[in-house]
This record gives structure tokens, sequence and C-alpha cells, in this order.
């Protein structure tokens, strides 16, 4: 069975890049905070960035989500799931945001 | 071709009928994971919101942050999520039970530490008087990270049953299909943890 | 026995919470529940119906039965809260200058259970009914994807209606409105159980309907028949789908919701406080992120009933497809960008109010494109005047009465000077009672022919109808002027004479909506008992379009003897076009799933669970719960989940069909209400 062998192979690697592109990820985020290497606002812009790229490759080399056709309804779902996220939670920041400096 | 259709996760390849079977119920989980990240989502614009405007005069989330625990449950959550991959990898190529069990046995030992982690920081927290009825901010930090917790606790609760599936049948197609949907569920738990870190732990660090 | 063991045992449960209560009527209620039980359980026993209760239905996992249980929950439910709602118009009529009939506390209670029950115990559950009768046999299904989790849902929104029903017996239920807003619902201003009540029934419903929701999602993308793309999919079809993504993704802003108030209600968390940080606009925030999408849950099934109505009873295919798909599709998605025009007035600038309110507008443009489509779809038809189609009327000139209403209202200063009106409440009942209720109505007329084999009777359901029709204007036409006048909704009492003859005339138009809902119970009466001559077993009463049509009345479990295959749009008409619609298919085995006892254990355990959360009897509420997870466990022990149907009784029933076409005369459409419809349409070409 030496197709599936490669398969297999080719699998594995891929596990294995998620998961080393993913803690470089995380490491590079501990390390800007832990070493104070920026200031507030361009650490915590740094920090959503790494987190999205890192939700990226979760969700590619993790939950095998990519471009190939066999996946269109995944991927869908899943680019949906992230437009209604956004619409909840930016509208939800927005309004809550603009009640409580009402407030002040 | 159909062994490609959920790579790393699929039932005995080159089956057509129960890969017929299984398309829905894969799909299925993951609108249902779905869902459950929508859910998520709320808690996190709950706790941003009340991060910033629920201290009422108790401790700030740069007061409670403790940035070495948390990237010691980081880690153990995070090799957890590979040695799931390592085990669905065990289950797609190798018919080798022990070798799946060891995997997975080791993903819930890892996930088993992480809520061991958890709960010491919780305890912590509380030994403090940082209990969530101190302020909304407290409530919503201690929610989120329960709410996952919960996950986690779950997640290894099925793992249990897994093993006594497995005991007791062997790894048959219903098993596969189980600790398919596991699998994701275990990947899905460890994104929700990224949020986690980085919206909690590291810009509660920051400020 | 000592305070601290009673507690530990019954919670707060005491024999002060059981009945007599303390107004008469609250008592009559609560002696009407407990006459109903009995009389129930013991009909149920004196005829013996208990063995073919249990296996045929209690236990059945069919998507076709676990459908109609939906609408039975649906209408029993419909009953008590049309019954409030008459209540709470005679309550105003009366207490004009004067205290009424029931007191405040009682009446905020009534208008807590009108709205719940009528959202999530009736509308809720009838939609689901009918999305799971017709949906997969619309789409050539032999059943849903998860048959086993479509039970679940429908056993916890029944433990959920359950435990509002008990509520009437044993203690109270909120006084917080449908919606439940704190502070009123924090522990502080509502220290009992009712409050409790109402999160736990409601956390009960939405669990199930998220369920459903994944279910229909997953039947509709993973089970079509061969041939059925989605665009050949009868609209009712993508209107189920829309609202099964609706129900995934909002549903999950009220379980946040409602756990919220929960934790600060059990636990003193500080969520929605007033002090210590709490937030209670963020409440109305989550509310309302579920609240808008569920007003279009409710609104779209009723759409493509609609839909299916007027193109079958004018004879002709639908105008305009496509467009009502997108404009579905639009609709499903802007639901989700609109939800802070629930509360304009909370305190927010001007600019969010104006891009929420522009997002509402835009709402206003597909449901325009529907109407236009409906319209043309009855133009130059030959229109039958159906029991259904007279609601579909109904629906299509009310409803756009009461959009304009709502574009009114998308004007935050317009909705300043209105807000919390009854101005309001008959804007809302003007958008449900027609856009939901009318086309609940309407799939039952249409549809009850297929699920049992018989027409209903025609003259009481247009008795129902006009019942119906004048009632709504009655009612709600003015609660507008009353709105505009300033009167102010969930008013136990007025102090303005000027609003009396107003009041008078909306009673009487309450009261002629519950001679609707008596009508309807008379028409399905009358119905049963001449269904002799109402024969409509062959399946196919009014030259129906879709494939549900193509199948006996009853079908069969496995819906259809051979999966048919599907070449465009309009699939039965297209077979019957080509007469192949009743040639005899090759059968085999056909695999159904095994009948279980355990989705309406799993529910009876979350609402014993749920019963002791309420009433804070811990030990209860902890069993309850590992009851329900340890009988989930138990499914994915049992490997034997399945039944297989041999060929031959396949092969038998179809044919017994078959000889039933062959010996039937056509009827003509001019005939399809008399004995002359066996269920064999003729075929309009």
């Amino acid at each position: 069975m030496i197709p599936e062998d490669d398969a297999r192979r080719r699998e594995l690697r891929a596990y294995a890049i998620g998961f080393a592109m993913a803690a470089a990820l995380t490491g590079v985020a501990f390390a800007i905070v832990a070493g104070r290497m920026m200031g507030t606002g361009a650490t915590l812009l740094s920090l959503g960035g790494l987190a999205l790229v890192q939700v990226a490759v979760h969700f590619r080399y993790f939950l095998h989500i990519d471009l190939e056709k066999s996946h269109r309804d995944d991927l869908q779902l899943v680019l949906f799931t992230a437009l209604i996220v956004a619409v909840m939670v930016g509208g939800s920041l927005w309004i809550l945001w603009d009640q409580h400096a009402r407030m002040m | 071709m159909s062994a490609r259709r959920h790579p790393g996760l699929s039932v005995a390849p080159g089956d057509a009928h129960t890969e017929s079977e299984a398309e829905p119920v894969i799909f299925g989980f993951w609108v249902f994971l779905m869902s459950d990240v929508v859910l998520f989502a709320l808690l996190f614009a709950t706790y941003a919101a009340m991060r910033a405007q629920g201290i009422a005069g108790g401790p700030t989330p740069r007061a409670i942050t403790d940035l070495a625990g948390a990237a010691i449950e980081t880690a153990l959550l995070l090799t957890s999520s590979f040695t799931f991959g390592m085990a669905s990898l065990a289950l797609k190529y190798r018919d080798d039970t022990r070798r799946l069990a060891r995997w997975l046995a080791i993903t819930g030992l890892l996930g088993i530490a992480f809520l061991g982690m958890e709960a010491r920081d919780f305890a912590t927290l509380i030994g403090h008087g940082a209990v969530p009825q101190r302020s909304g901010f407290l409530s919503a930090h201690f929610t989120l990270l329960g709410t996952h917790g919960l996950h986690v606790a779950a997640g290894l609760v099925w793992m249990a049953v897994m093993f006594a599936r497995i005991a007791i049948a062997g790894v048959d197609d219903r098993v596969r299909l189980a600790i398919m949907r596991l699998a994701l569920f275990w990947h899905m738990l460890d994104i929700v943890w990224v949020g986690i870190f980085t919206f909690v732990f590291l810009y509660g660090a920051t400020g | 026995m000592s305070d601290a063991a009673l507690y530990g045992l019954v919670g707060n449960l005491r024999l002060s919470d059981f009945p007599p209560k303390h107004d008469l009527i609250a008592n009559c209620a609560a002696w009407v529940v407990i006459f109903g039980v009995v009389a129930t359980l013991s009909a149920i026993t004196v005829m013996g119906w208990w063995r073919a209760l249990w296996t045929q239905w209690l236990t059945a996992l069919d998507h076709k039965k676990i459908g109609i249980m939906y609408i039975v929950v649906a209408f029993v439910m419909q009953v008590r809260a049309i019954v409030e709602a008459a209540l709470m118009r005679a309550q105003q009529a009366a207490a004009v200058n004067a205290p009424g009939v029931v007191s405040p506390a009682h009446f905020a209670e009534l208008f807590t259970t009108h709205g719940t029950i009528m959202i999530f115990f009736m509308a809720m559950p009838f939609l689901t009914g009918v999305i799971n009768y017709v949906m997969p046999l619309q789409i050539g299904a032999r059943d849903v994807a998860f048959p086993w989790l479509n039970a679940i849902g429908l056993w916890l929104t029944t433990a959920g209606a359950m435990l509002v029903m008990a509520s009437l017996v044993i203690g109270q239920f909120s006084g917080g409105g449908w919606s439940g807003y704190p502070p009123f619902t924090q522990t502080g201003f509502s220290p009992g159980e009712g409050v409790d009540y109402w999160i736990w029934s409601v956390g009960l419903a939405s669990l199930g309907s998220t369920l459903s929701g994944i279910n229909i999602a997953v039947t509709i993308y993973k089970k079509r028949a061969p041939g059925m793309d989605l665009f050949c999919m009868p609209l009712f079809c993508w209107t189920a789908l829309c609202t099964s993504i609706l129900m995934i993704f909002a549903m999950p802003a009220l379980t946040v919701a409602t756990s919220l108030l929960a934790l600060d209600r059990y636990a003193g968390f500080h969520f929605f406080t007033n002090d210590l940080g709490g937030n209670v606009m963020n409440y109305a925030n989550l509310f309302w992120l579920f609240g808008h999408p569920e007003v279009y849950i409710l609104i779209l099934p009723a759409f493509g009933v609609y839909s299916e109505v007027f193109a079958n009873f004018s004879g002709k295919r639908l105008y305009g497809y496509n467009s009502l798909v997108y404009a579905t599709m639009a609709i499903a998605v802007l639901s989700f960008t609109v939800w802070l025009h629930h509360f304009f007035t909370m305190g927010q600038s001007a600019d969010v109010n104006a891009a929420f309110g522009i997002a509402t507008m835009l709402i206003a443009i597909p449901t325009g494109v529907k109407v236009y489509d409906w319209l043309l779809t009855l133009l130059f038809g030959r229109i039958r005047f159906s029991t259904a189609m007279l609601f579909g009327i109904a629906f299509m000139v009310s409803f756009v009465i009461g959009g304009m209403t709502g574009v009114m209202l998308a004007n935050p200063p317009i909705d300043f000077a209105v807000h919390n009106s009854l101005f309001l409440v008959a804007h809302f009942h003007n958008m449900l009672i027609p856009g939901l209720l009318f086309g609940m109505i309407a799939a039952y007329q249409m549809w009850f022919p297929k699920a049992f084999g018989f027409r209903l009777c025609e003259r009481w359901g247009k008795v129902a109808f006009w019942c119906w029709g004048i009632g709504f204007y009655l009612a709600f036409m003015p609660l507008y002027w009353l709105g505009l006048s300033g009167a102010m909704r969930r008013s136990a009492q007025f102090f303005e004479p000027q609003f009396l003859p107003w009041l008078i005339v909306a009673l009487m138009g309450a009261v002629l909506m519950v001679c609707g809902t008596g009508a309807l119970g008379v028409q399905l009466i009358v119905s049963i008992r001449s269904r002799e001559a109402r024969r409509v077993a062959i399946g196919d009463p009014w030259d129906g379009h879709g494939l549900e049509w193509a199948t006996p009345s009853p079908p069969p479990e496995y819906n259809f003897a051979v999966i048919p295959n599907v070449s465009g749009r309009d699939a039965f008409t297209m077979m019957k076009r080509a007469g192949t619609a009743y040639a005899l298919p090759a059968c085999e085995d056909i695999i159904v799933p095994r009948s279980s006892a355990l989705p309406m254990l799993i529910g009876a355990a979350a609402g014993v669970a749920a019963f002791g959360l309420v009433w804070h009897i811990w030990w209860q509420a902890v069993a309850g719960v590992v009851t329900v997870w340890a009988l989930v466990i138990a499914r994915s022990f049992d490997a034997d989940t399945q039944r297989t149907i041999p060929a031959a009784e396949v092969e038998r029933d179809t044919t017994a069909w078959l000889a039933g076409v062959a010996a039937a005369t056509p009827a003509p459409r001019s005939r399809e209400m008399t004995p002359a419809n066996a269920g064999l349409a003729e075929h309009q070409a």
C-alpha cells in the first residue's frame, strides 16, 4: 500500500506544519507581551492580527478547511459564520461603547 | 477519492456507502460547531465590554492576569490538538487500535492537566477575593473561561465513552464517525482558546 | 422537619404554591389544566390507547409523525394563549377608570405567558412541525438527516411547553414580558419562581429549536433526491432552509442572554444588574440579537407556504421563482443587521440609530419583491377560493399595511414617539397574525389531506377564515389609533375615557378570533366524522406541483417506494405531464430508523431538571441533568437503530395504491371540494 503510505506521510507533515506554525505564532504573541516590545496600541493590534492568522492556521491544518472543491460546503459555512460573528460582535461593541460613552 | 473528502478524518477509505452515511453526520456536526462558535463570540463580546466598563472598583484585567499560567495552559491545549491529530491519523491509516488508544489517552491526559491548571487559576482568584460576584468584569471572566472549560470537560467525558466503546466493540464505523466528530470538537475548542489567550490573557497583561 | 431539611428536599416549593390561587380567574385556569390533564389521561386509558400511543407516536422517529406532534403542541398552546389574549382585551376594556377583572400582577403574568407561548410554543412548534412534515417529502427524501435528534428537539420543546403549563397550577409565571428585561427580572424585583419558569421553559425551547435548525439545514443540504438541485426545490424548502440557518445562528444569542440572566439570579453574578459593573443594556442587545432574526424565523416559512398556496390554487407556476429565492436570502441575511431598532430609545447616539434604521428599511425592498411576485402569480390565474387561498389573500392585504407601519417605526424619530405604545403592539400583531398564523393555518388546510388522507370541511374552514380575518382587523386597527393617542402597552388600567370605545371594539375582535380558533376545532371534528366522504387516499387532491403529492395519503413510513429522479422545478407536475407519475417502480428493501423511547425520556428528564431548577430543588436538577446525559451516552452504545422494510411489503403497498389510482376517476378542479375528489386530480396542461 505505497500510495496510502504517501497520503499518510503527507497528512502527518500537514499536522506537523500546523503545529509548528501555531506554536510559533503563540510564542511570538507571548513574547511581544512578556518582552514589552511595543507600545500598548501597537501591541493590541498585532496581538489581534496574530490571533486571526493563528485561527486561520488551525482551520487549515487541523480542521482541514481549504479551497478544494470537495470542502466548499464546509468553507462556505465557516465564512458565513465569520460574517455573522463579525456583525454580531462588531455591532454589539459599537452599541455598548457608544452607550457607555454617552453615560460618562 | 472518497478518502480525500475529509482529510485526516475519513471513515474506512473507499467504502462509498459508509462515506455517504458519514457525510451528513460530519456536516451536521460542523453546523453545530458553528452555532457553538456564535455562542462563544457573544460571550467574548460581553467580556470585551465588561473588561472595560464593568470593573466597578474591583480588580482589573491586569491585576488578575497570570501570564505564566496562561502560557502553560496554552501549551497543554495546543499540544493536545496535535496529539489528537496523531490519533486521527492512526484511525485513518493504521487499523491499529492500540496506537489510536495511546494517542487518545495522551490527548485526554493533556486535557485533564489543562483543566487542573484552570481550576488552580480559579482557586487562586477566589482566594484573593476576586470572585465572580465581585464585579461585572469578573462575572464575564469566569463565565467565558468556565464555558470553555465545561466544553473541554464534555470532550473528556466523550473521550471516556469512546474508550468504553472501543473496549466493548472495537473500532467499528460508528466509533470512527464519533471520533471524527470528537476531533472536530477538540480542534474547535483550541481555536476558541486562541481567542481566550489573546483577548483575555495577553490583552489583560498589556492593559 | 427543619427549614434546612425541607429546603433540601423540596427547595422553595410549599403547599401554598398549589391552588387555590389569589383570584378567581387564575383559580379557574389552574383547575381547567388539572381537569384537562386528568380527563385526557382517563380518556386514553378508557379507550385503551396507551399501547398505540406509545408505539406509534411517543417513540416515533418518523419525520411525519414528529411534524404532526409538533402541530398538536402548537394547537394546544394556542388555545391557552388566545384565551389569555381575550382576557387581556377584556381587562383593558373593563379597566378604564376602574380596577377591571384581574389584578395588575395577574395582568403582567398574562402578557408574559401570552407572548412567550405564542412565540416559543405556538409559532415555533407550528412552523417546525410543518417543515418537518412537508420539506422531506418535497425534496424527495425518506426522512430527515437526523431522525433521533429530530425527536429530541420535539420533546425538549414539549418539556418547555409543559413547564409553562405547570406554572398555571404550581406557583406563578414571570411578569416580566416575553422579552424578560432586567432589572425587573432580577431577584431584587422578581424574587419568586416566575422568572425562573420563564428562563428554563424558553431555554428548553431554544435548545430544541437549535437542534431542529441543524437538522433541517443538513437535510436540505445533503438529502435531496437525485437531480433536485437547490434551484429545483419548491420555494417552501428555500424558506425552510433560510429559517433553519437563522435558528442555528440566532438561537445561541437567546441561550447566552437567558443563561447570563440565570447566573445573575442564581449565583449573584453581575451581568445585567444595576450595580457592580452590570450592564442592563447588554441584555437588550443580546436578547434582540436573537429576537430580530427570530421574527424572520417565524415569517419566512409562512412566505414559503403562501408561495405554494398561491401557485397551487391559481393553477399556475410560481411567478419569479429566482427573485423569490434571492429575496428570501436577502431577508435572512439582513435580519442579522437590524436588531437595534427594538431599542432605539435606549440612549445611543443618533448615528447608531440612523444606521440601524436604514438597515431596517432595506428589508422592505426584498419583502416588496415578494409581494409583487405573489400578485403576478395570481394574475391571469384560475383562482380557486379555497380556505387556504382566502387566508393567503387576507395575508397579502394585511401584511402590506403592517409592513408600512414597520417602515414608519424604522424611523427613529417616529419610534421615539410611539415606542412602547399600543401602536407597536398593533404593528407586530399585524405582521405576525397574517404573516405567521394565517400562513400556518393555510398550510394546515392545504397539507392536512396529505397527512391524514381526507379533506377538511371547507364550510367551517371559511367560518374560521371570516372570524380570523374580521377579528384581526377589529382587534388591531383600534390599537394603532390608541397607540397614537398615547395608550401605552402592558397597561393594566387606563384613565382616559376616550379610549373606551376603541378598547371595546378591540375586545370584540379578540372574541371573534377566539371564535375562529373554536371554528378550527369544529372543522376538525366535523371533518373527522364525515371523513369517508372526504377520502383523498390517492394523494393528489389539489393538482399539486411538488413531490409531496406524488405519494399516497397518508404517505407510507418510507415516503417513496423508490426515490424519484428529478429533472426540474415543480417535479410532480413534470412527472404528470410526462405520464410517469403513477408508474410501478422496481422496489427494493428500505431501511428506516427504528423507533426509540430515548428522545421522549430525554425530554422528560430535561423537564424534570428544569422544574428542579425553578424551585431550587437541587437534587432533582442534578438527577435530571445526569439522566439526560446518561441517556445520550446509552444511545451511543445502541448499535441496533435501524429496521428494514422488505421489498415485498413495499411492492404490495405500492401495487395496491396504483390499483386505486387506476380505478379512480380524475376529478376536475371545479369539483375538488366534493366527494368526486378521491385524491386524483385532473391534470390541467
